[in-house]
């Protein structure tokens, strides 16, 4: 291995044959669906000019989507990150009847087709629907509002968040625990001094994913969610809509505005991880 | 992932157990919320599916209209999992079995089309290839259709699929590095040999589990493909797209249908998923992320 900073060129000889062939074909293959195609999300505004891009994304109805789909991401990522370590918890600590079901159906979102969840969701939470009219009972009005967009991508970010804290949570080691207990501190004092911290960075990581996931999402909410202008609005709903009436460019401004602001916040969260862990 | 049923000490309260009235709340709450948010959603499908008896949901599945999605949901994943296969192999096999600079580089672009919403997904291709976009006048003429035809909803659902396989193989060849290979053809093997007798079994249930999770992903793709598709009835929608155009038509029972059969291909993918990992926890790779 040592031999790789020593030669002047990229790639260190090996007895196995096959690189040109299967390496060729990998970048021929990621430039062909993925590179060319996203370069044209990211050359399709220019058109518009500094000013025209502008007056695209700071337009109300866009903005308004924007937000939704960002806050109702953070919203439904906060909201799993405290259910799905309880999830995580009992899944991994505790014994109790279709433990293993419980654990297989985690994944259900990861499975089931969007399309599916979203008429799903939009039936239970309707004004006829079980869990609608219970909370319509309650005063509570769940679809065609900013909450039924909740609702969709709480169930879309679930697995991320359990998925990345079971391998943590059942790797980590008791002694700490145990050490912290004999030295008097109560189970709460533990979970907030000892337990909370070394999972902290499985925490925002899947929270994180949950958060990316839950800002593109589009075909659980948009059932659920009504989709009134300046009200349920999600910004990948105002995406196809831009389309339809051929606006490419507007399109992909606002596609732009997304892909930059996900990776953003999530690149925020990764450096906020790092500077955690290299201060424990 | 179900690997981590190590059997914890559960004896009698230690210092570091938590009550059992604890144990019991967050029990409770834990099967609460996943009943909620997993279980209510999973029993809707069906039991919407069979609100006007079996025999109304199968007519819905059996309409042609239906038939044809299913049809082309079928050729569609068939295309793009077999694609993005065969890409896996040959980007693995590269990064795992050789030593270059940018290479972590190589591996987060793989992983770009999981970060991307679906519906960004779809629309790269329309700027791509849509009438207004870079290649649309040229299609146009040669009179090639890619956007509102099945080329557009290959290509969208190949990229939505795109880093399955890859990012499934990566890690388990690089765990089980180039010693094997190395020996066979020092035995004389050719590379190809040395691929199919020693990387290929090596790799065989890692390949499985992506392919399964991969053809899931395919077949319920909807964001993506519903924006190339058209919604062209009897041609160009597949399931996903079917149930939405007989939701929007207020025929319940017939979306409601056509979605207990993705429900049900999402259920065989997660029992399929649970025995292999369960089986073969130690020949696939232990992080997913998806």
């Amino acid at each position: 291995m040592s031999a790789i900073a020593a030669l002047p060129r990229w790639k260190s000889p090996s007895v196995l044959p096959g690189f040109g062939l299967s390496f060729g074909f990998t970048i021929f293959y990621l430039s062909l669906i993925v590179l060319i195609p996203l370069s044209a999300l990211v050359l399709r505004p220019l058109a518009l000019g500094w000013n025209g891009f502008l007056t695209e994304v700071a337009a109300p109805r866009v903005l308004h989507a924007l937000l939704l789909s960002f806050g109702a991401a953070a919203v439904a990522a906060a909201i799993n990150t405290v259910f799905g370590f309880i999830v995580a918890w009992a899944l991994v600590r505790y014994d109790f009847p279709f433990r293993r079901l419980i654990d297989a159906l985690v994944d259900l979102p990861f499975a089931l087709p969007t399309a599916v969840a979203g008429i799903a969701f939009a039936t239970l939470y309707g004004p006829r629907g079980v869990m609608g009219s219970l909370l319509m009972r309650a005063g509570i009005k769940a679809a065609y509002s900013p909450l039924g967009v909740v609702i969709a991508l709480t169930f879309i970010g679930l697995p991320f968040v359990v998925r990345t804290l079971q391998p943590v949570l059942s790797d980590m080691a008791r002694d700490a625990e145990e050490a912290s207990a004999t030295l008097g501190a109560s189970r709460f004092q533990t979970l907030r001094r000892v337990i909370i911290p070394a999972l902290a960075p499985a925490l925002v990581t899947g929270t994180a994913l949950a958060f990316a996931r839950g800002v593109g999402e589009y075909g659980s909410v948009i059932f659920i969610a009504g989709n009134l202008p300046m009200v349920s609005e999600i910004a990948p709903l105002l995406i196809v809509i831009k389309l339809e009436e051929y606006d490419y460019a507007g399109a992909a401004a606002v596609g732009v505005v997304m892909l930059a602001l996900s990776f953003g916040i999530v690149l925020l969260l990764n450096l906020f991880q790092s500077r955690v862990q290299a201060r424990r | 992932m179900s690997t981590h049923t190590i059997a914890l000490p559960r004896s009698a309260a230690g210092p570091a157990e938590d009550s059992p009235a604890t144990r019991l709340v967050l029990i409770a709450v834990a099967i609460g919320y996943v009943g909620i948010f997993l279980l209510l959603p999973l029993v809707t499908v069906f039991s919407s599916a069979l609100a006007g008896g079996i025999r109304q949901a199968l007519s819905a599945v059996a309409d042609p209209d239906a038939l044809s999605a299913i049809r082309l949901t079928l050729i569609v994943a068939a295309i793009s999992v077999s694609l993005n296969v065969v890409f896996g192999i040959a980007a693995a096999w590269s990064i795992s079995k050789f030593d270059f600079r940018g290479k972590s580089l190589l591996i987060s672009l793989i992983d770009i089309p999981f970060s991307v919403s679906p519906v960004i997904s779809g629309l790269i291709f329309v700027l791509v290839f849509g009438m207004q976009g870079w290649f649309g006048p040229s299609l146009r003429d040669a009179d090639v259709k890619i956007i509102f035809a099945l080329p557009g909803i290959v290509l969208a659902t190949t990229f939505v699929t795109f880093p399955f396989v890859a990012r499934e193989l990566i890690p388990l060849m690089m765990d089980q590095g180039r010693d094997e290979e190395e020996a066979a053809m020092s035995l004389g093997a050719s590379g190809w040999r040395s691929f199919l007798r020693v990387t290929l079994p090596n790799m065989k249930w890692a390949l499985l589990y992506a392919v399964l999770l991969c053809n899931a992903r395919a077949m319920g793709e909807f964001g993506a493909v519903s924006v190339v598709s058209g919604h062209i009835r009897g041609l160009t929608n597949t399931m996903p797209l079917h149930v939405e155009v007989l939701y929007n038509d207020y025929q319940y029972v017939g979306a409601f249908a056509v979605a207990a059969l993705l429900a049900m291909l999402a259920l065989v993918t997660l029992v399929l998923k649970s025995i292999l990992e369960w089986r073969y926890a130690d020949e696939i790779a232990a992080v997913h992320r998806h």
